[in-house]
Order: C-alpha cells, then structure tokens, then sequence
C-alpha cells in the first residue's frame, strides 16, 4: 500500500546523510550517535515519542543547532555544523511544528518572502520600484502565484496570517518554503492539530511535491496511518537514540520499535 | 457607494501590484498632493505655514523614520532625536566647510552621516531585544547632544553648540519665504514617503518584517538577520536624519543640540504609537495628531470659554487642554490599539460595503 504513488518515481543515490551526530544542550543529550542517509526523491519519515530528539535532529540538519559531534553530509559537500543561510542556499526548506508564519503579513507576502535568496535586486533599486525590482517582483509573483494555484488558497491570497484558520496557516507554511523551490524539505509534523479531511489533504500536497517537482522530503509525523502510507522509508528515534530505520512494513515488525512507541493492540 | 471598487478588474499582476490598485485611492491621493501643492501655498497664511504644516511635515518624516525601524523591523529605539541631531548638525558642516556644495547634496550627507550613526547604535540590536534594545538607544540619545556640546568644532565654536542654518537655495533659487520652505519640505518628505513605501513593499520590506514577526523562520529562509538589521537602522536612521536638517534649515532656523532631547524623541515615539506601527500612513495621521490637535484643542477651548461666557483665569485653558489631550490619547489606544491607520483601514473596508452590512 505504501507504494501505490510512486511508480513512476525514480529514487536516486544517497542525497542526505548524517553521520554520528551528537547533540547536547548542557547535560541534557538531545541526540547520541545518530546515522541515518536520505535518498534524493525520496520520502523519508522520522518518528518517536515526544522528546525522541526528533526535531532536535532537523534543526541540525539545517543549522539552528549546531551539534557538538558528527558530520552532516549534503549534495557532495560535508558539514560538521551547518548553518541555516548556508542551508537555505543549497536548497533546504523546512515547516515548524508551531507554526513559524509571520502573522503581520499577507499569505502573499510570505511566499515571496520564501524566494528572499532569488531576489538580488539593490535597496536603492528597491526605494524607486523601477526597472529590475519591478520586474523582479511580477516574475517572482509569477511563481508564487503557481505554488497558491497547487494549494488551492486563492482566495486568501492578500490575507493576513493571523486572521486565518490553523489548517489554512499550515498549508501557508507548506507554501512558504515551496516558495523557494528547495531540493529538500524538512517538515515538522505537518498535520498536527488537523481532522482527518485535512490531513488528507495535506497527505495529498505532500506526495504531489514529491511526485511533481521531485521534492526529497523528511518528515516528522505522529500518525502512524499517515506515516506508513507516505514514507518510502522511516527511522525511528527514542531519548535521543536510533532504534529502527527502514521501511514501514519493517519498522512495524521491529520489537524495539514496538516496545518504545509503538505498542500492542490489547 | 462611492468608494467601490466593483468592475475594476485586475488582469495582470502588474495591475495588482502598483502602489494603489483601486481607482478612488489614486484620485484621493492626487487630489490631496494637488490640494498641498497649489491650494495650500495660495490659501494658507504664514502662521499656519511656520507654525503648523512645516513641523508637521518634518515630524512626519522622522515619524516615518522611526516607523521603519520600529513598525517594519520590530526594533524599539529611543534615539530618534539624537539621530535627527546628527542629521542637522553634519549638514551644517557640510555646507559650512565644504564650499559651493549644493543644500540637497548637504542634506543626503547629513542623513548618510546619521545613518552610519544609527548603525553604530544599532549594533546592540544584535544581541539584545525590545525593552533592553531601547534602553541600549538611549545611550545615543544621552551621548550625542552632550558630544555636539562638548566638542565645539560641531558648531563652529559658537556657544552653547547653537548652529544657525544657512540660507537653503538651489540653482539660484533662494527658499526664504514660509510658502517656499513649505513646498520645499513637502516634496522633501513626499519623495521620501514614496521612497519608503516602495521599500516596504518590496524584498527588504518583506525581510524587516520576517525578522519582526519571527525570526527564526526568517533566518531558515535564508534571510541574513544582522544585515537586515543594520539596514533597518542605516535607512531609519537616514530618514530622522533628513527630518532633523529640515527641521534646523525649514522650521526653526537655528537650533542647539539640548532641543533634540527624549522629550522629542518620546514624542515622535507618540505620534507612532497614535498613527499606527508598521504604517506609512500612520505615520502621518499621528504627526499630525501630536502636532495638530493641541492648536485644535486650544482654539476650541480659549473660544469656548468666550462663547460660553466663563471668565477663566489665565493658563485654565492650556491646563484643560493637556487633560484633554491626555485623555484623547488614552481614548484612541483603548479604542483602537494599533492606531490611526487602522481606523482608517477599519473605515474603508466599511466603506466598501456601505450601505449594505455585508
């Protein structure tokens, strides 16, 4: 079952990998020892209890943190610590689990804040709105407006953030990092707090990305049904530890796994 | 009903993204440009000119100053005096030991010097936030007026630091009458207000308030956070500058560094608070209450007074005036927190609508 969307989709060779990060954050250890690889095109699912490390684990990969051991391994080049300009600029985008919109601004506004890096035109340029800015901001608008059309938001395109229902604000979260049209994104629990017709909906847009514009996706998710349906492949984290990595149907099997988070049915 | 923007319809987003997309807000704004150009200068005496619409035009400016760096970029400052301090007295120098430099090329070197100024003082915003950065940009607002004090050279040895501004004239042009420095002024602050809405909608706009609402977030998209910063205080502080040389040169005419004290710089903190933070216009709609509605208040008080027949002793008036003005400005926050323009906002979405209720 948790394949039906991707024929057609070719997973290519090791996109992302982390090597032995270690995390800590004075004598709380946020993360020990953790390996795991990504494919490029693929779907790849964290999950683990609360306070596994799992979004401790993203915020490495795009530089918020900066974990004390171990090598962060992207598109060729190694990091030992990434930081997050440097992580936007090759291409990572990622969702918060709390919502990280900037409330003030309009849905628009916030997606062409997404493409920010695009955009090179100077303040002088940008103080008389002529020439290159102007242009610069119809063919951004341009692109933002294709990412509205694929969300389906239309309609709440020049609405502030803050007025908008949460549901609405997560897929404008989604938005804003398409918006930079990133080779990788980093979703945290993007259907949290949702009913199930929008997680629906949400499972649809994520697989479509995937599907459309050969996004590679790593997500942190909670609901099993969902993780087991998108994910190629899952790893497992619990106090900071791997204990399981593959795919669902192997990681459903996994005793470890089980005993940890996922349980029996009584 | 008349405000309706039904068949108006936008078919491109060039259409959708100039300045103002509905029709009526272009006929408004050049109206209300033709009124300030041509009506005022014929109608206006010279007491209103001096005393009423050149401060209030300068105010507006350094109000809007202020409000890029304290409604777009999120950073508390309580150094905008000392900022316009800086702006008046560098373009005193310059037009003073720089000779033959034209006024405008004084002024843009004034608000340059103010805005490297404003940098300096903005370097704490790295590190510290809110209530704390505007305790940090009090250090500018103590220390600049007591250096253009100290240092005499500022003020050409005069005593006290007192500079008289030099005659403004361009091309030959000698802007000596209130109805020329008004129009000067004018189209001062109206290219800088076009200036800054530009810049608030455009990528650097988007970046100051990405970092004001979050900036985390704004730092994931790839945002440099101390860049966008720094712009935000060189560009504010350029604007104060500017308001600050047109204050010495069009308003007072001569000025010592104690008139940019906190009182000031607390009052155009006021009239951002009143027009509405993170608003061009605010800006002005809270210029405008600060510096119009104590005249207002006044005239209708001492005139009321006689028309009522009271026989108030003197100084009655003016007491009730600050009451009143006092509780006005309680009212409005109260009313509506994020200010003026809201209101206004509030008002033509209304507007819109009227007479129908949806």
């Amino acid at each position: 079952m948790e394949h039906e969307h991707n024929t057609g989709r070719r997973i290519g060779g090791t996109f992302l990998s982390v090597e032995n990060i270690s995390l800590a954050f004075g004598g709380v250890k946020a993360l020990t020892d953790i390996s795991f690889d990504v494919r490029e095109h693929e779907i790849r699912a964290i999950i683990g209890p609360n306070g596994a490390g799992k979004s401790s684990m993203l915020n490495c990969i795009n530089g918020v943190y900066r974990p004390q051991q171990g090598t962060i391994r992207f598109d060729g080049q190694a990091f030992q610590q990434m930081d997050p300009h440097k992580a936007a600029s090759m291409g990572i985008a990622r969702t918060f689990q709390n919502i990280a919109l900037f409330k003030g601004m309009s849905v628009l506004d916030n997606m062409m804040t997404g493409r920010s890096l695009k955009m090179h035109t100077n303040l002088f340029l940008q103080a008389l709105y002529v020439g290159p800015n102007r242009r610069e901001e119809l063919e951004h608008r341009q692109k933002v407006e294709h990412i509205i059309d694929f969300l389906q938001i239309e309609s709440v395109r020049k609405t502030p953030v803050g007025r908008l229902p949460y549901g609405v604000q997560k897929r404008v979260e989604l938005g804003r990092a398409l918006a930079a049209e990133p080779r990788l994104l980093l979703l945290d629990e993007p259907m949290a707090g949702m009913n199930i017709e929008e997680k629906q909906d949400m499972c649809r847009f994520i697989l479509d990305v995937n599907d459309e514009f050969g996004t590679t996706i790593v997500l942190i998710e909670h609901d099993m049904g969902v993780v087991m349906d998108v994910s190629d492949r899952v790893v497992v984290l619990d106090y900071g530890k791997k204990i399981g990595d593959g795919t669902p149907a192997e990681v459903r099997a996994n005793q470890a796994v089980i005993d940890a988070y996922l349980g029996v049915a009584h | 009903m008349l405000y309706r923007e039904s068949g108006q319809f936008k078919t491109s987003y060039a259409a959708d993204q100039q300045l103002f997309p509905i029709l009526q807000d272009r006929i408004g704004v050049l109206t209300l440009l033709a009124v300030a150009l041509v009506a005022v200068p014929l109608l206006a005496s010279d007491y209103w000119l001096t005393a009423i619409l050149i401060p209030f035009l300068v105010f507006a400016l350094a109000a809007l100053g202020l409000n890029i760096l304290t409604g777009y970029a999120g950073q508390l400052s309580l150094g905008t005096a000392a900022f316009m301090a800086v702006g008046a007295f560098a373009a005193y120098n310059f037009q003073l030991r720089i000779p033959g430099i034209p006024i405008l090329v004084s002024f843009a070197l004034g608000g340059l010097t103010s805005a490297a100024v404003g940098v300096l003082f903005g370097l704490p915003s790295l590190r510290i936030k809110g209530f704390y950065l505007a305790v940090a940009t009090l250090a500018a607002q103590f220390f600049i007026p007591w250096l253009l004090v100290k240092v005499s050279w500022f003020s050409n040895n005069s005593s006290s630091g007192v500079i008289t501004a030099q005659p403004v004239e361009i091309l030959g042009f000698v802007f000596d009458t209130p109805v020329r420095k008004y129009l000067f002024v004018l189209v001062v602050v109206a290219v800088m207000a076009l200036a800054a809405k530009n810049m608030v909608r455009s990528a650097i706009g988007r970046a100051w308030m990405a970092v004001r609402d979050m900036d985390v977030a704004a730092e994931v998209i790839g945002i440099r956070i101390m860049q966008t910063k720094l712009i935000a205080f060189a560009v504010s502080s350029f604007y104060c500058g500017v308001a600050g040389a047109l204050y010495a040169y069009a308003y007072l005419g001569s000025v010592e560094p104690d008139g940019f004290n906190l009182d000031l710089s607390f009052r155009i903190l006021f009239m951002i608070i009143i027009g509405g933070v993170g608003s061009i216009m605010g800006s002005f709609l809270g210029a405008a209450f600060i510096t119009l509605l104590p005249i207002f208040l006044d005239i209708v008080l001492t005139d009321g007074a006689i028309w009522l027949g009271l026989n108030l002793p003197s100084g009655t008036t003016s007491m009730a005036q600050l009451v009143v003005f006092g509780a006005l400005i309680i009212f409005f926050l109260i009313v509506e927190p994020l200010g003026l323009a809201r209101l206004w906002q509030i008002a033509k979405e209304k507007l819109r609508l009227w007479p129908f209720p949806h």
